[in-house]
């Protein structure tokens, strides 16, 4: 029991947090500024004053990334087929369904082809948003036939992930989109045709461990989680805090494993530049 | 070390305990007829029970420390096994063993994630969960033996890659997942089995192969029941829900065409009898072996990604 305690309403810390009204202000989780949508927008989905990158979907990634309107959609309605009937809390054919109707999305990822300053390319973008961007049968048969498209068409390969990894309910098959998509990819890779990957916040597991970190070239976008095993599973494990920025952007850089860390507003250049270069 | 008996093997333990009792006594009088009854009796009892194991049994069993591992089944069922050591990067992992052999008349590299049986040994094993160094120490040994020509056996027995602080900083996701892609154009034969847990991506790091098989009594998924239990409920404790959620047994993956082939164990569990269970091992090792070495290697590659291709389920 406290000494003093708070009895009047009107002082208490909740009513001064209240929520930004509308939905049309939001606030920047790392450093606090308030920020109109349409200024967030224009400024690549990152913060004006700390450059925190906002997570977005791959709606977004495609505007960011590819020339307007180059963007053509392959298999787009390709959905889960719910192979073991699995149940958990909820059954998963609900969950797919309601997240269909939610997100509009059909599933973690979309492919396609388009351009990039006029440079035709294989272009694949997962999104969080679909039950946090797991990597299921879907993920992992659309992956793998936008680089069979990419072979056959001989054009580069670029992948945006996000994700938390393979999806657990649709069990040994979602590991096996490890082995799928990496299998296709080591068919790029025998043909000499390049294969950029872009890790975003977050990209874990699975994900990392199979197409994520193929790339001839990994570019990762600044501060985003990426690992292998998530952060709270080490530290059960080790039994000891994580050091600063672990498992970061700029860790992974530092020890080897991303090429570069390349802010959102230059990512389309920076692609392009490199596409210039290698083809 | 003390005898692991699990809850559903005590019945089947008991009768086994009360069969040697009658024959230690039956020198002095004849119990034939009673020992024979009771003998039936155990293989019955022991047939039922295993049989009708749940998805969670299994993978106890899976567990089991008496279980073979992969240093024993390689000592039951080859010769000449020579130990090979290190990554030639950074040092060895001690999870991962490996080397040539021969099987039969087969010349092969084998390679097998490797657990401890007791304290110290399992320490010394890190629990038979590999760091980086692991799959690359695989990866070297793979490709030493495309170099010259021999096929390639993985023995798959892990709880999971360590996730340590260590093993991110040193590129854990980088190690599978370059073996996922080196694994799917090697020139040579691969034969994966699963000889006890297949956790996941660690397991699946060395598992890209022409033939994937699992012994009976083993548990192949993308994460463990407890994990799953853990994320998807919020409690430690609906493992055995998980367990059957997952649909993670051998015959299960047979079903969902994941795998080629289960191998049978002795009645009871691997455990029972490490003999036998090796000679069920090597006999399906060899058939598989027989029909790989006659693919070329170019039609061997190709074949491998299509059949890791059929592997999903969705609909257009």
């Amino acid at each position: 029991m406290a000494w003093f305690r708070r009895t009047k309403e009107n002082i208490s810390p909740e009513t001064q947090k209240k929520d930004l009204p509308d939905g049309l202000w939001e606030k920047c989780p790392e450093c606090g500024e308030i920020l109109h949508k349409k200024q967030i927008e224009s400024n690549f989905w990152t913060c004006t004053k700390c450059s925190y990158h906002f997570r977005i979907g791959a709606d977004e990634y495609i505007r960011l990334i590819l020339d307007e309107g180059s963007f053509k959609e392959m298999n787009k309605k390709m959905k889960s087929a719910d192979p073991l009937g699995f149940v958990d809390t909820k059954r998963y054919s609900d969950r797919i369904e309601q997240t269909i109707k939610n997100t509009g999305l059909f599933d973690a990822v979309k492919t396609g082809t388009g351009t990039i300053n006029k440079t035709e390319v294989a272009f694949g973008c997962m999104d969080f948003k679909f039950i946090g961007g797991s990597m299921g049968s879907v993920v992992g048969e659309k992956l793998a036939r936008l680089a069979d498209k990419a072979a056959k068409s001989r054009i580069p390969l670029i992948i945006v992930s996000a994700s938390g990894g393979a999806r657990m309910m649709e069990g040994a098959l979602s590991l096996m989109q490890m082995a799928k998509t990496s299998a296709r990819l080591s068919v790029l890779d025998r043909e000499g045709i390049p294969y950029i990957s872009i890790m975003t916040d977050p990209t874990t597991g699975g994900t990392t461990a199979s197409y994520a970190m193929l790339g001839d070239i990994n570019i990762a976008e600044p501060k985003a989680l990426i690992g292998f095993a998530g952060p709270r599973v080490i530290k059960q494990t080790i039994g000891r805090d994580l050091p600063e920025g672990f498992q970061k952007s700029e860790f992974l850089l530092d020890h080897g494993f991303v090429d570069k860390v390349v802010h959102r507003k230059d990512m389309k250049h920076t692609i392009s530049q490199l596409l210039e270069l290698m083809t | 070390m003390a005898k692991t008996i699990l809850e559903f093997e005590k019945p089947v333990v008991e009768l086994e305990e009360k069969l040697a009792e009658m024959r230690k006594v039956s020198g002095n009088f004849d119990l034939t007829d009673e020992i024979k009854l009771l003998e039936d009796k155990v293989i019955k009892l022991k047939e039922s029970i295993y049989k009708g194991l749940t998805r969670w049994q299994r993978v106890q069993l899976a567990r089991h420390p008496e279980r073979p591992y992969s240093l024993d089944y390689i000592y039951l069922m080859t010769q000449d096994f020579i130990e090979l050591h290190g990554d030639r990067l950074f040092k060895d992992d001690k999870a991962v063993v490996g080397g040539f052999a021969r099987i039969d008349d087969y010349k092969v590299m084998i390679i097998g994630q490797q657990k401890g049986r007791d304290t110290k040994s399992n320490i010394y094993r890190n629990f038979g969960m590999p760091n980086p160094e692991g799959y690359r120490k695989a990866l070297r040994l793979m490709k030493l033996a495309e170099k010259f020509n021999r096929p390639v056996i993985t023995l798959l027995d892990t709880p999971g890659a360590y996730p340590g602080l260590e093993a991110e900083e040193r590129g854990q996701a980088e190690a599978i997942a370059r073996n996922l892609l080196e694994m799917s154009q090697l020139k040579v034969p691969i034969i994966v089995v699963i000889i006890g847990e297949g956790a996941s991506g660690g397991a699946l790091g060395m598992g890209v192969g022409d033939r994937i098989l699992m012994l009976e009594n083993t548990w192949y998924s993308v994460i463990s029941p407890e994990s799953c239990s853990s994320i998807l409920w919020r409690s430690w404790d609906y493992k055995e829900q998980a367990a059957e959620a997952l649909k993670l047994t051998s015959s299960d993956l047979l079903d969902l065409k994941i795998i080629d082939r289960i191998i049978p164990e002795p009645l009871g569990g691997a455990h029972k009898n490490h003999e036998e269970a090796a000679i069920m091992l090597k006999k399906a090792l060899t058939e598989e072996l027989s029909q790989l070495i006659k693919i070329k290697p170019d039609k061997l590659v190709e074949t491998r990604i299509e059949k890791f291709g059929k592997m999903g389920a969705y609909v257009e």
